[in-house]
């Protein structure tokens, strides 16, 4: 997958087709074709995805409610107000911290899971398949049933009590310093899945033989899993973390299903994306919600190239000696 | 001897017979499965359970089960109206969505794959940059332009951004796919007449099932959850999905909690039916993508 991630050199990665094709040279026949296979493709692409994107950052620039044409031009200050605003700074934290924490959560642990069920034995596939349930069942389930289980006296809390923990209930979703880590817990819960499916995926691609070579050598289950398995599991892990940062950067759908918009800020919760929608689309200033979305985009880029320039770059180099399977 | 080392069965056995003690695993092992599958299950049980419950019994003992077992929350769930219609909007857009996107992207991609021609790189790049333009970002706009064609409201105000969204990850997963298949079989195609358009339909669709499915289950999971773009796009509950149906539900009855539950827990049964149905799959599909 180290071509998802390279938006700038992809043409690099991409071998050359088989010599077979070159040879029928391309006549227009064969860009008729072309046309007709990749066009709706590319049409709906652009309708859908490019043209909106463009049309944010076309209208961040304007006072707009939403009537008509865009016409009261302001020019950069619906950005200035953006970055004066207390609420949007919370917020930018909050993304900060839920994604350093998200990795940190989910990261070791879905490699440990992984490994585990990787190993021969009974159950696996019965277990593989469950522990990717809450990755399938939709955010708004996640988020009903998890704010039902931890209102104050949720099930969360009544569980705590009945094995004589009750002075650990806690108000686990409006108390600022504590609802943070539940929407950790949460979050970790819901994507882990994700994490354990793509290690997985990765650790099919490491070939047998060397752990076998590693075993006859002595090595053991340990020692092989640190020098050979993690080493060779790093391009699949740096994919995850980049999707990782980019869906912690984007986080909408659990924050305000299971806070709202208003309580979000004052739990501690809020995200760029729920600001977004809360100060553009549902108070009707959509030039400032606009940019806003340039805002979240522009940041979620930066980190983004930043990331591929420095880490995935060497899984660009290495997977062409590497990978040829 | 020598004959019983050569021996297919023999050889076959190495892997699973040599070290018994790799066949059951270390109690340990077990232990941590178990918690594991515990934990991840523990809210999905909670929803189930507490939709056989009343409310009395929920506001008693919120972690308790179900006693007596309550069947009347479901059945009402079921026998009204609600429910099925959103069932029936959240099938048809994931549905539609699902086809779309294949159809779409298979073509785009095998074009990617097994075609020569000047810009083969941009294009690729223009669908890979996709990826850095999550739904997020482009979702007032897009509901603009929804707004603006006339399709509030509609299913199809939804398919087909959720299409155009899903079709860099499904190029991206597909085109290895496609490149993979070998020159030879082209070449043997094209000797038996075989025009290149064909071969698309005759070889390459289906020797790319393995890695379809996998884009296909992804959109349709994709589609079945999405919850930002129905959000934006319907506001009239006779054309909700099945998520906007939930919290709606949750939002009316939140007094009555049992029935919210049992609401949910059904509203999540067909995405776990196809999931469990093609687990396998997926993770072979993503397979192929991880090794590039």
């Amino acid at each position: 997958m180290n071509l998802l991630a390279d938006g700038g050199s992809t043409v690099a990665v991409l071998p050359p087709s088989g010599a077979g094709r070159r040879r029928r040279g391309i006549g227009w026949a064969a860009r008729l074709e072309i046309a007709a296979l990749s066009g709706p493709a590319i049409i709906v692409f652009l309708t859908f995805v490019i043209f909106p994107v463009a049309m944010a950052a076309y209208y961040g620039f304007f006072s707009w409610k939403g009537y008509g044409r865009p016409t009261d031009f302001i020019g950069l200050r619906n950005y200035v107000v953006i970055f004066q605003d207390g609420l949007f700074i919370d917020a930018l934290k909050h993304n900060a911290v839920i994604v350093v924490l998200s990795l940190v959560m989910q990261g070791p642990v879905a490699i440990g899971l992984a490994l585990l069920l990787n190993k021969k034995m009974r159950g696996k596939s019965v277990i593989r398949v469950l522990i990717f349930v809450p990755y399938v069942i939709s955010e708004v389930i996640v988020g009903t049933s998890w704010s039902l289980m931890l209102q104050t006296s949720g099930a969360v809390n009544d569980l705590l009590k009945s094995i004589g923990l009750g002075g650990f209930a806690h108000d686990w979703l409006s108390d600022p310093k504590i609802a943070i880590w539940s929407l950790m817990i949460i979050i970790s819960w819901k994507y882990i899945g994700f994490a354990v499916l793509l290690f997985l995926a990765g650790l099919q691609g490491i070939p047998v033989e060397l752990h076998e070579a590693a075993a006859i050598d002595g090595a053991s289950y340990w020692q092989i899993q640190r020098r050979i398995t993690l080493p060779l599991l790093g391009p699949t892990v740096r994919i995850w973390a980049f999707l990782s940062i980019i869906g912690s950067l984007q986080l909408f759908d659990l924050v305000y299903i299971i806070w709202g918009q208003y309580i979000a800020s004052t739990a501690g919760t809020s995200t760029m994306a729920t600001y977004m929608v809360g100060n553009g689309r549902n108070s009707g200033n959509f030039g400032y919600g606009n940019a806003v979305a340039v805002v979240l985009f522009v940041i979620s880029l930066v980190i983004a190239l930043v990331y591929q320039r420095f880490v995935l770059r060497r899984d660009t180099e290495g997977a062409l000696t590497e990978g040829k399977k | 001897m020598a004959a019983t080392t050569l021996d297919a069965p023999t050889h076959g056995s190495r892997t699973h017979k040599d070290a018994p003690k790799h066949d059951w695993g270390s109690p340990t092992i077990y232990f941590i499965a178990l918690l594991l599958v515990a934990t991840m299950l523990a809210p999905v049980v909670y929803i189930i359970l507490g939709g056989f419950r009343t409310n009395a019994q929920i506001t008693n003992s919120p972690a308790g089960l179900p006693a007596p077992w309550v069947f009347s929350n479901y059945l009402n769930v079921l026998k009204g109206g609600v429910f099925w219609q959103e069932v029936v909007n959240s099938t048809i857009t994931a549905v539609a969505t699902t086809i779309g996107v294949v159809v779409l992207g298979l073509m785009a991609s095998y074009v990617l794959a097994r075609y020569r021609f000047r810009g083969r790189g941009a294009m690729y790049t223009l669908f890979a940059a996709g990826l850095m333009f999550p739904m997020t970002v482009a979702i007032t706009p897009l509901y603009l332009m929804i707004k603006n064609l006339g399709l509030v409201n509609t299913l199809p105000g939804l398919i087909l951004p959720q299409i155009a969204f899903a079709l860099p990850v499904t190029i991206i997963i597909l085109v290895p796919f496609l490149r993979a298949i070998p020159d030879e079989i082209e070449e043997a195609a094209s000797i038996d007449g075989c025009s290149r358009l064909g071969f698309f339909f005759r070889m390459v669709v289906p020797l790319s099932v393995p890695g379809v499915v996998t884009v296909g289950i992804l959109a349709f999971i994709g589609s079945w959850n999405s919850y930002l773009l129905p959000l934006f796009v319907l506001n009239n509950e006779a054309s909700y999905t099945l998520p906007l149906g939930v919290q709606a539900f949750a939002s009316q009855y939140s007094v009555d909690t049992a029935k919210v539950l049992a609401f949910t827990s059904l509203s999540m049964i067909p995405a776990l039916v196809f999931f469990s149905l093609f687990e396998r799959r997926i993770v072979g599909g993503l397979t192929g993508a991880v090794k590039g």
